[in-house]
């Protein structure tokens, strides 16, 4: 079958999906379908079937899947946002909006994501600038983590951006010097190294990594902005040494910041055994996994939990949420469906016709998917709990705006990799690459 | 080269997800209960506070707790429309303290979760879908309330219960509290009644009748004089035991007296009837021994928690280590002589570390006049549901065989005796046939203390006894020289009153 008409019936699957769920929620709760469940119906598909649309005429070609993967989470995270607090519902209805339109942006005014490349200093810059700019005056702390700006009556996230903005800028730096950064120099034991000038970028997101975590306490999104530097740098070079180095740099790191933060103390304290004080420091944890036992396999049915219970239930906490709803068989669901998209994710990397593209699909889709995992694994106590959002699904419009800027760039570059005109595109890209180099430092 | 690299990534990255599929699972479903039952888990009783709930009524069919529709944070409103008459009994439904009492124990009936309920709910598709049971206690409202009467403001205990079923009749224990004051829908004042409730030094919350564990003086006597004729080292009438004032047990100075320093001796009929110390600390120490005195003591049910469905029940005491023997048996001490034997001596009359719950003295008094078994204690006889079918009929099992069919006869001829020409007196009842043991176990003498007990039995002269009951008094300064017939007596001669005028 086309990929256009596969995406096209999965993502009406994905519109049904949607409206039941939210249907069985009112259902659920107050015994009546909800008023507005047709303008609701005509919204969701309105939304989906433009950027079919949109995605029909200037990606035809692209991955079939990712988007109504994409539609499907972002519905289900709807479902649940609304069903915690409608006032929220609102604004995630409009940052969908603005999602999808920035996805279709990407489409239409981005036909070719290499044209980035030449600017990767300049994105380098961009990337630690955004995700610097909370630490200065325009910068608000909100529940501790000193990483947003108010802009008006918004707050936005720009570190959500600068992880975007800063892959686009390794995959350019990397393949421009993956050839330095193979050849190994020196020996460390059993470890081939190449020249310590050339560990930079490595030390760079090292050091970003950690002000990010001590100056702007957001622990998830260090640990994910540095194994998005690793993922990439791995992918680039192919060798573990990169590997190894990086996960000495991060024990280092973790080591010391958990001797020297009291923060990074209690989030491990809480992690080992959140039932201590399941009334205080671990009543987000303790609550989380209440929830969830609640579930059990079945869940209690759409409507009928107490998830408003979980602190964060919106935000970082809804994965609980949905296991409270939902059951086994709904977080089960939840996870074949990001399995689904990182394996389509990593298949359009394959297929990628330039290094450029297969580093930049390959470690945007590490990105969310290892972002999955970091705040999945945090609600059950495999990890430290740490502040992520889950991707498409967690209430918070910087979150979902920039995974579907993400959404776009696969999409887009799964389609120039599917469409027999593309070979002239990748000549072109591969001239423009080279006079930038001159710029380099 | 980066399509391999990235193909290592996924493989990472799917490891990832399947440690995430299998904690998925241990915290879902295969170990979800630890995390249901956490004590800081509020989800399941929230839950039930917005679901509809079955009654709780007594065997005479008085409602004691009912869920009425209501407007405030929870769709409905547990109530106790007999306060803390049944408090005990029924516990409560607290949003943020749990649960208690019967409301926890069966909280599957009462919301309708069980097979048995959800299957008679399907029957009737057609009619509301409403699966709650009603819970149906073996209490009746009038011995519970004869109970309260009789102890009036002393503190104390009544426990009243069918020897043949182990069902119990009434269960009643000063103070108790109003179970109302938890289940309010309002968290904060719940949490400042139930702090008042535990400030309060009587501790109104605890039932004593068979959460807390008392010395039993005398009442003991009946275990003591099981294990005498179980091992044949006694019958009722030989051998004589000499009229002493005191004995002093082996490998110590210290004696042991009669009550009020009287003198006392005979066969083990005389022992019972005058609630001889002197005799049966003799009678524990050198002719049963601790091996038999414990293991009988344990066949009645000491050290181990009665299967009574209530939560929280309290194991009774009887200690049992007594060293190692110091002499062999000889003709004059049988048993032998043990390091601890002067505390066995103590023992053997309800003294030294022995205690046990009201509910446990009954237990012994119900295996004696149900011809040596013991049926497991309970307070809920049947569960209906919501039209009033009977679902589940809770039927009686046996849970301890502590003496032979013969022995237990023997006993109750014994305690027959107490009433007839012992310390039993106060409970004759013409054209009923009563039986008694009491207990005043003192706590001190300077000042004086003691606990006051009472355990007895009623029936028909020409049939099975039906009622056994079991009183305790608990010491207080008002009546420091409290005795087991004179204060414990009428209190049972009350309940048997009300049981047969009733009945």
């Amino acid at each position: 079958m086309r990929p256009r008409t596969v995406e096209l019936g999965l993502l009406v699957l994905a519109s049904i999906i949607t409206v039941a769920a939210y249907g069985l929620t009112s259902l659920g709760r107050n015994a009546e379908l909800p008023a507005n469940i047709v303008p609701f119906l005509a919204m969701v598909i309105g939304m989906l079937l433009a950027t079919h649309l949109v995605v029909r005429r200037f990606a035809a070609s692209a991955d079939g899947l990712l988007l109504p993967l994409a539609a499907l989470l972002n519905g289900l995270g709807y479902v649940i946002i609304a069903r915690l607090d409608p006032a929220l519902a609102d604004s995630q209805a409009a940052w969908t909006f603005i999602g999808l339109a920035g996805f279709s942006a990407i489409l239409v005014f981005l036909p070719d994501v290499r044209r980035l490349e030449p600017y990767r200093y300049t994105l380098a810059l961009v990337g630690v600038v955004m995700l610097l700019l909370p630490l200065t005056p325009i910068g608000v702390s909100i529940n501790g983590a000193r990483i947003w700006l108010r802009v008006g009556s918004f707050s936005i996230q720009p570190g959500e951006f600068a992880k975007v903005v800063l892959a686009t800028f390794l995959a350019g730096f990397l393949v421009d010097k993956r050839e330095l950064l193979t050849i190994s120099t020196r020996r460390l034991g059993p470890l081939h190294l190449p020249d310590i000038k050339h560990l930079g970028p490595l030390l760079l997101a090292w050091g970003i990594a950690l002000i990010v975590m001590v100056a702007e306490r957001d622990l998830g999104s260090s640990l994910l902005f540095f194994t998005l530097f690793i993922v990439m740098v791995y992918a680039a070079t192919g060798r573990s040494a990169y590997v190894v180095v990086g996960a000495v740099l991060f024990s280092v790191g973790a080591v010391g910041s958990y001797r020297f933060f009291v923060h990074v103390q209690r989030r491990v304290e809480i992690w080992l055994d959140p039932f201590a004080d399941p009334k205080g420091a671990g009543y987000q944890i303790a609550e989380a996994s209440f929830a969830m036992a609640d579930g059990g396999l079945t869940g209690t049915g759409l409507g009928l939990g107490a998830p408003g219970k979980i602190p964060f239930a919106a935000t970082d906490m809804i994965f609980a949420a949905i296991g409270e709803e939902l059951g086994l068989l709904g977080t089960t669901a939840v996870l074949v469906t990001y399995l689904l998209f990182v394996s389509a994710g990593f298949r359009v990397a394959n297929q990628a016709r330039s290094n450029f593209e297969k580093l930049l699909a390959g470690g945007l889709t590490a990105l969310l998917g290892f972002q999955t995992f970091v705040i999945i694994g945090g609600i059950l106590r495999v990890l430290p709990l740490t502040g992520v959002t889950l991707p498409f699904v967690s209430y918070g419009g910087s979150s979902l705006i920039s995974n579907y800027l993400i959404l776009g760039v696969l999409v887009q570059i799964s389609h120039r990799a599917n469409s027999p005109d593309s070979s002239v595109g990748a000549l072109r890209s591969t001239k423009s690459a080279r006079p930038e180099a001159d710029l380099t430092p | 080269m980066i399509d391999r690299s990235l193909r290592h990534v996924l493989v990472v990255l799917l490891g990832c997800f399947a440690i995430l599929f299998v904690q998925l699972n241990r915290v879902q479903v295969f170990n979800n209960t630890e995390l249901r039952e956490n004590p800081a888990n509020t989800r399941t009783i929230q839950r039930d506070f917005s679901r509809p709930r079955g009654l709780i009524s007594t065997a005479d069919r008085v409602v004691i707790a009912r869920s009425v529709p209501s407007d405030g944070p929870f769709s409905f409103q547990r109530e106790y429309p007999e306060g803390e008459l049944f408090g005990h009994i029924t516990g409560y439904l607290s949003i943020n303290i749990g649960a208690s009492g019967v409301e926890r124990t069966y909280n599957d009936e009462l919301v309708g979760r069980t097979p048995s309920l959800q299957l008679s709910g399907l029957a009737d598709l057609l009619g509301d879908s409403d699966a709650t049971g009603q819970v149906i206690v073996s209490l009746r409202r009038d011995l519970q309330a004869a109970a309260r009467d009789a102890l009036g403001e002393r503190r104390g205990s009544v426990v009243a219960l069918d020897p043949r079923t182990g069902e119990i009749l009434a269960m009643w224990s000063n103070p108790s509290y109003d179970p109302n004051l938890l289940a309010s829908q309002d968290g904060e004042a719940v949490n400042a009644a139930y702090a008042d409730l535990l400030a309060d030094e009587a501790n109104p919350l605890r039932a004593s009748a068979y959460r807390d564990i008392f010395f039993p003086g005398s009442t003991f006597k009946l275990v003591t004089a099981s294990a005498a004729l179980e091992a044949n080292v006694v019958t009722l009438t030989s051998p004589v035991f000499d009229v002493e004032t005191s004995y002093t047990p082996p490998l110590t100075s210290r004696s042991i007296s009669n009550f009020g320093g009287s003198s006392c001796g005979g066969d083990l009929l005389a022992l019972i009837t005058s609630s001889c110390n002197v005799g049966f600390a003799r009678l524990g120490a050198e002719l049963v021994g601790p091996s038999r005195m414990v293991d009988q003591a344990q066949a009645y049910g000491f050290n181990t928690v009665p299967p009574i469905d209530l939560p929280g029940a309290a194991a009774s005491q009887f200690p049992t280590d007594y060293g190692e023997q110091v002499r062999s048996p000889s003709l004059e001490i049988p048993a032998g002589v043990y390091e601890n034997s002067p505390a066995l001596a103590q023992a053997a009359i309800g003294q030294f570390d022995v205690a046990a719950t009201p509910l446990q003295m009954a237990l012994v008094v119900a295996g004696i006049v149900n011809n040596g078994q013991i049926m497991a204690p309970r307070v809920v006889s049947e569960i209906r549901n919501k039209k009033g079918d009977v679902v589940d009929q809770l039927g009686p099992t046996v849970w301890q065989r502590p003496i032979s069919e013969l022995v237990a006869a023997d006993l109750q001829t014994a305690m027959v005796n107490v009433v007839e020409n012992g310390t039993g007196r106060s409970i004759q009842f013409p054209g009923l046939l009563t039986g008694a043991k009491t207990g005043t176990a003192q706590l001190g003498t300077v000042p004086a203390l003691s606990h006051a007990w009472m355990v007895a039995f009623a029936g028909p002269v020409d049939g099975d006894p039906e009622l056994v009951l079991a009183v305790l008094v608990e010491a207080n300064e008002t009546d420091p020289e409290q005795t087991g017939g004179r204060v414990a007596g009428p209190v049972v001669a009350s309940m048997i009153e009300t049981y047969f005028a009733n009945s």
